[in-house]
């Protein structure tokens, strides 16, 4: 369905110091700095799958996305989405696909959502029938019947984006690229919009491409996950196995009959979180079980439940690990460097302290 | 086409509705298009002082300034368009994106939306060409087959605003902003278009330079066809320049789309 290779997306950025004298300066001399979203990505991803791209703010996810769309042209790199090159903009690839990203919206703002959806249905070409059905699910599943008849601006963010889902999907695309598309929202506008979308791939077989700050998204939907900084790819595989690289270790969260906590229950691992009469130890995977049945002998525990740390905190570690790599390396190659100056600086010397007669001798 | 002949309908009847939700700013868009009415009181009281003549030897007394600048404003009414100001906001602002991502071209929707201000436009413009008829606006004895081409020189001066709108639109992707050049174009245009003063009254070099320029055959050219201020072999070959015009400013549009495009870089978001 998708198979990027090396895909690679540089900007050239003019840069300049603020104040009124760089103003002046920029005017005639514009300093260019090469930005690179993304730097040479590779990947595949099969028909139907949802998969989750994960990264700091600027590591790429988006230029990512609008590469994939089309809507950016590569700078190198192979690009190809159900047999489509993205940047030709092709109607039959257009008619495959939406984006729909959580801070830009489609909606008319004046008109009631229902006028962009008659508007796509047009563009779009959706036959009549078609669109009556669609609209139908798309009206129950999201729960949007009175907000379709109410101007867009008068909605509220989390209704608007229910309806610019339906906006999207009215022509049945058959891969959703999804940009942080539950920023902003609430804790259960979010179950909402998380539980449609697994509904709509699992109805259609859509393939799906998720982008979000929200771990709880991706952990929710996404089976496989891409971790993206600096425009490199830098894991590809399950939660699960993420963590297991990352961070192997394990929650457990207990709740003990009343309200106090054992006293030693530091000895058992790092407690992270306490309440009355709860905690969350957190400790490494080859210590979980033997801890486990310790714990069960000795404390009256009346619920226990083992999870993985939250995804936050394997990501951090992630992150932390990659820029520690990078500096060292960065390290390594200025002491090669400055050795090397060095070398050159003694040989130098060593030149100019060796007798003429030497170097004549030397020479053929 | 046959695509896009059979989308025009709905996109037509949503970009109404649209522009009827903007009808305050829609209205306020209008009444900044009367300075014709300002130049036609100052033009009469100077044609009442100093008598002038105008195309084909015809005097230019009060009365026919005022069926000059009547003409200017329905035409102006007519051929307008200000795809320049939607597209700078878009490219600056990222929006452009969601236009992109549908399988319609935004030449097109872009066009489409400043064709669907056109009825309540003429709302305003049909009451002022009805008194311009009944002023006499159309000279006795003057060729009235000129009228034929009055719909194909409208075309075409809607064509050579809308055109010239997108090019200096596409140039933002390149420079972030394009609306300082889209006002020095207003500016030449309210010189050499017709818009201030009766073309008749250039003097001969500065009428050859506006003949030469685009200005003229978005509002002039249709004006004089109207006024009937024009013999058919001149109003022949002006058409021919216009179209010529049209067709040049479509094929630097697209050029300058096509490569717009590939440095798009979607801001925001």
């Amino acid at each position: 369905m998708i198979d990027v290779d090396e895909l690679k997306k540089h900007y050239s950025v003019f840069r300049r110091e603020p104040g009124l004298k760089n103003s002046l300066k920029a005017l005639f001399f514009r300093k260019k700095t090469e930005v690179k979203a993304v730097d040479g990505l590779s990947f595949h991803i099969a028909e139907g799958k949802r998969v989750g791209f994960l990264g700091p703010n600027g590591a790429g996810k988006t230029t990512t996305l609008k590469m994939l769309s089309g809507l950016l042209y590569p700078s190198s790199g192979k690009v190809l989405v159900d047999g489509h090159l993205p940047y030709k903009r092709e109607a039959r690839f257009l008619k495959k696909i939406i984006l729909v990203m959580g801070q830009k919206q489609q909606l008319l703002w004046d008109l009631p959502p229902l006028e962009t959806l008659e508007l796509n249905r047009a563009i779009y070409e959706v036959p009549m029938p078609v669109f009556r059905k669609r609209l139908h699910a798309l009206t129950e599943l999201l729960d949007i019947g009175p907000q379709l008849r109410t101007p867009t601006r008068q909605l509220s963010l989390g209704e608007r984006m229910k309806c610019e889902l339906a906006a999207g999907l009215i022509h049945g695309p058959k891969l959703l690229f999804l940009d942080e598309p539950t920023i902003g929202l609430d804790v259960s506008m979010q179950q909402t919009i998380r539980e449609f979308i697994r509904s709509y791939n699992e109805k259609e077989g859509a393939t799906l491409i998720l982008t979000s700050h929200d771990m709880d998204d991706v952990e929710a939907l996404c089976p496989r996950i891409l971790v993206i900084d600096k425009g490199r790819l830098l894991f590809d595989g399950s939660v699960a196995q993420l963590v297991a690289q990352v961070k192997p270790e394990k929650r457990i969260a207990l709740r003990f009959e009343g309200n106090s906590l054992p006293e030693n229950l530091d000895s058992y691992g790092r407690v992270v979180a306490t309440g009355a009469g709860e905690a969350i130890l957190q400790l490494g995977l080859e210590k979980v079980s033997e801890v486990l049945s310790q714990l069960l002998a000795r404390f009256p525990v009346k619920d226990l439940t083992v999870e993985n740390p939250p995804l936050e905190e394997v990501m951090s570690e992630l992150f932390s690990k990659h820029t520690l790599a990078e500096n060292e390396m960065a390290e390594h190659a200025l002491a090669e460097h400055a050795l090397t100056e060095n070398e050159r600086a003694e040989n130098e010397m060593a030149e100019r302290e060796t007798p003429k007669h030497e170097v004549t001798a030397k020479a053929p | 086409m046959k695509r896009l002949l059979k989308m025009l309908p709905t996109l037509l009847r949503v970009g109404f509705s649209e522009n009827i939700a903007y009808r305050a700013e829609m209205l306020v868009w209008v009444l900044s298009t009367t300075m014709p009415f300002v130049m036609m009181a100052m033009w009469r009281s100077v044609a009442e002082h100093f008598p002038m003549t105008g195309g084909m030897g015809q005097p230019l007394g009060p009365l026919q300034m005022t069926h000059y600048f009547l003409a200017v404003f329905v035409v102006r009414q007519v051929v307008s368009a200000w795809a320049a100001w939607e597209m700078n906001f878009e490219i600056r602002h990222g929006t452009l994106s969601m236009r992109l991502l549908k399988p319609l071209s935004p030449l097109f929707s872009y066009a489409i939306s400043g064709l669907t201000g056109l009825p309540l436009r003429l709302v305003v413009a049909l009451p002022v060409l009805l008194i311009f008829f009944l002023l006499g606006g159309l000279r006795a004895g003057a060729e009235l087959r000129l009228l034929f081409l009055l719909p194909l020189a409208l075309l075409g001066g809607w064509l050579i605003v809308l055109f010239a709108n997108m090019a200096i639109g596409s140039l933002a992707v390149f420079s972030g902003s394009s609306i300082r050049m889209m006002e020095m174009w207003m500016a030449a245009f309210f010189v050499f278009s017709g818009y201030l003063f009766p073309l008749d009254l250039f003097p001969d070099w500065l009428a050859f330079v506006g003949d030469i320029l685009p200005f003229r055959y978005q509002l002039g050219f249709p004006v004089q066809l109207l006024t009937l201020s024009l013999d058919m072999k001149e109003a022949l070959l002006l058409l021919g320049k216009q179209w010529l015009w049209v067709m040049a400013l479509g094929a630097l549009t697209w050029v300058l789309w096509r490569r717009g495009l590939k440095r798009f870089e979607a801001f925001g978001g």
